[in-house]
């Protein structure tokens, strides 16, 4: 059915429809991308508002300027909140690959017993509301001693990201065509040398974009973090948190902005993988 | 087979036993399968599994009192509840007592009592600060005379409650219910019933946030997925885009643009639709976080009714039209029927998420959009019942588990998708 175009025989009925359905949905992207279109350009406000100033909306070059980049930029706090976030998603994020490439191998099997209550289980953590495993996490902590610790944090959070990686390797691995890896081991490659030359290239857009989804899921992760971080693992959001509960600095718009930058920068490497992904599978 | 007289080697043996080979190659292919998913499986069931069951048992087994007061509660093993207790149970609640305060348990006694029965803090910290002085005895009279509430039967029965290793006070305090004085359950007072009206709540503003989620993304999904591929794709970006962002920076930005001093309000002033001093209070408010969670939510619907409606030929419409149905007919015969699954996951997916929203209603829900969580993270950090906390949390546990069981079962976890 074409979309934008109405055919020659449309009633006027018809075509206020049109009109209306096209109105309709404009509007519901702007709904979507107005936020964030809004702090954008609010976040090289001169002054210490959050609305458009006067100057602003007749683009007076004087009414904006890097005022509150250069003030997150010059500040310990969210330098050393960016270095733990940093640290913290890059570490996790390894692991959960790690561990979620390895599950996803096993689930693609088909002699794996059990599998849908396998697959349930390891994807639950993304269901279960934060609030409830940050809460029984604290609990296991606090007889661990974990609770304010960097390795606690990390560790949580690589259990979060794994069911990303168990997700788009298990989606890339069923579309892989089983015949390729059996070629390799007719032609004599054990099976460690058929994963690594045939089966870990086909699947490595899979493998990285799961990487790409835990290591953003870890980054904006909050809830766990102030459930069993402390001072020492103040991360980026963790500081937003406090900086919208307490006084809101326009500073905060100025990171916001820059988390919109580095989101869409992942999302265009999610976007490239699943197409080298799907370029791959059209090629076998 | 039978002739063979040679030796057995391992070879001969497996071709004469064809299944049992099979077998053994089956079972060694499931270990591999088994081998490759144990890792994950193990740090998960440590990592996220444990620290539930902890939390489950954790709402039912609170053995505080139990532990620190045994002798007040050995006393108290026969006591009617009704009348004042004798003798007996006034020693043992003073050296029950001294001997909390000795090992620094006296405040957590007196936290957990008064969680019970308000003001019980206190009187648990008079009687422990001046056992000494009571001498011998008798107590009873000495220490009614030290504070009141202890010549109170109600005091002695949280007490005496409370001396349950394994207890059912927290999902009753959480079902905003409680025990009288014959031990019965019995309603709250109607002025201290606040989580069963919150539970309601909650559910409410998930629905609401589902449906409007269903409203607003299966025309835009439609549209989506009948353009052009070209210019799609470029739409379909605006989608992600929001699913990207931090949860936290988009929080902001609706902070920014409906708060009373921002962005909606200024054009609603510069308008003339409010005056400079009637401007709207749209956020810190229920409003305000529906809006916000819709906000954050409708990616997923997108999406997931998306790649239903992508995969629709469009030659179903165009057979039921020309089988004489009405265009508005074969839309609601034909395609909404046909996107059914769609419909399906994406409301539970977003009923699920919605459910357990805890950051949102924190910064913008004012009193008006809390949600359960909200009160379980105010349990958990600042009134530390971690009891009740967990008894919320199980509770909320059990609906999502239910929710996600049909979500697998009539969706299908192949289903589920991250955009």
């Amino acid at each position: 059915m074409e979309m934008l175009r109405l055919p020659a025989h449309a009633t006027p009925f018809d075509r206020l429809w049109h009109v209306l359905f096209l109105g309709l949905c404009g509007g519901f992207l702007l709904f979507l991308i107005a936020p964030i279109l809004v702090i954008v350009p609010l976040s090289f406000n001169a002054h210490a508002y959050f609305s458009f100033s006067e100057g602003m909306l007749t683009l007076d070059p004087a009414a904006y300027s890097f005022r509150w980049y250069r003030a997150v930029a010059g500040s310990d706090i969210w330098r050393d909140a960016i270095l733990n976030s940093v640290a913290i998603a890059a570490v996790s994020t390894a692991i959960a690959t790690l561990l979620g490439t390895l599950a996803a191998l096993g689930l693609a099997r088909a002699d794996l017993p059990g599998r849908n209550t396998i697959m349930a289980l390891l994807i639950s953590p993304l269901i279960v509301p934060l609030i409830i495993t940050g809460a029984g996490i604290y609990f296991v902590y606090a007889k661990l001693g974990l609770v304010g610790s960097f390795a606690g944090v990390v560790l949580a959070h690589a259990a979060l990201g794994a069911p990303f990686v168990v997700i788009t390797v298990t989606a890339t691995l069923a579309g892989f065509d089983r015949s390729l890896s059996r070629a390799g081991a007719s032609l004599g490659g054990n099976p460690v040398t058929v994963f690594r030359r045939i089966t870990a290239p086909l699947i490595l857009p899979g493998i990285a974009s799961g990487a790409v989804f835990a290591f953003g899921n870890s980054f904006d992760e909050i809830i766990v973090v102030l459930f069993i971080g402390s001072v020492h693992q103040q991360t980026v959001p963790r500081q937003m948190w406090s900086g919208l509960r307490e006084e809101l600095s326009p500073a905060i718009l100025a990171v916001a902005t820059i988390l919109v930058a580095m989101s869409v920068l992942l999302l265009i490497a999610v976007e490239l993988l699943k197409r080298r992904s799907a370029r791959l599978r059209g090629a076998t | 087979m039978g002739t063979d007289s040679g030796k057995e080697t391992p070879a001969r043996r497996s071709r004469r036993r064809p299944k049992r080979r099979l077998a053994t190659a089956k079972l060694r292919r499931r270990m591999t399968a088994l081998l490759l998913v144990a890792p994950l499986l193990l740090f998960l069931g440590v990592m996220f599994l444990y620290p539930i069951a902890l939390l489950l048992w954790r709402s039912v087994h609170d053995p505080l009192i139990a532990d620190t007061m045994p002798r007040t509660i050995e006393a108290l093993r026969d006591w009617d509840g009704r009348s004042l207790p004798g003798e007996s149970a006034f020693a043992a609640l003073v050296a029950d007592l001294a001997a909390a305060r000795a090992d620094k348990m006296a405040t957590k006694i007196g936290s957990r009592l008064n969680i019970e029965v308000a003001g019980l803090r206190r009187s648990v910290d008079r009687v422990a600060r001046q056992a000494e002085t009571l001498g011998h005895g008798p107590y009873r009279n000495a220490v009614v005379a030290l504070d009141e509430r202890w010549g109170e039967p109600e005091s002695w029965r949280a007490v005496q409650r409370l001396g349950w290793r394994v207890t059912p006070l927290n999902y009753l305090a959480a079902a905003d219910l409680q025990l009288d004085a014959e031990g019965r359950i019995v309603p709250k007072p109607a002025d201290r019933r606040i989580y069963l009206a919150l539970f309601g709540r909650t559910l409410w503003m998930s629905a609401l946030v589902t449906a409007a989620c269903l409203a607003i993304a299966y025309p835009l999904a439609y549209f989506l997925a009948n353009l052009p591929e070209r210019l799609s794709n470029i739409l379909r970006i605006v989608v992600l885009v929001p699913l990207w962002t931090s949860l936290l920076v988009r929080t902001a930005a609706w902070i920014v643009l409906l708060q009373t001093q921002g962005v909606l309000n200024d054009l609603l002033v510069w308008s003339g639709v409010t005056s400079d001093a009637g401007r709207i209070k749209l956020i810190f408010n229920a409003f305000g976080t529906v809006v916000a969670m819709i906000h954050i939510l409708l990616p997923f619907m997108v999406l997931t009714l998306y790649s239903v409606m992508k995969a629709i030929p469009d030659n179903y419409m165009r057979a039921a039209q020309s089988l004489g149905a009405g265009r508005i007919v074969a839309f609601w015969r034909v395609y909404v029927p046909s996107t059914r699954p769609g419909i399906n996951a994406g409301c539970l997916l977003v009923f699920i998420l919605a459910t357990g929203y805890y950051i949102t209603p924190a910064l913008v829900g004012g009193d008006s959009g809390q949600m359960i969580s909200n009160m379980i993270a105010y349990h958990m950090r600042e009134t530390l019942n971690w009891g009740l906390a967990a008894a919320l949390a199980t509770m909320l546990l059990a609906a999502i588990v239910i929710l996600f069981q049909v979500y697998s079962r009539f969706v299908g976890l192949d289903r589920f998708r991250l955009g």
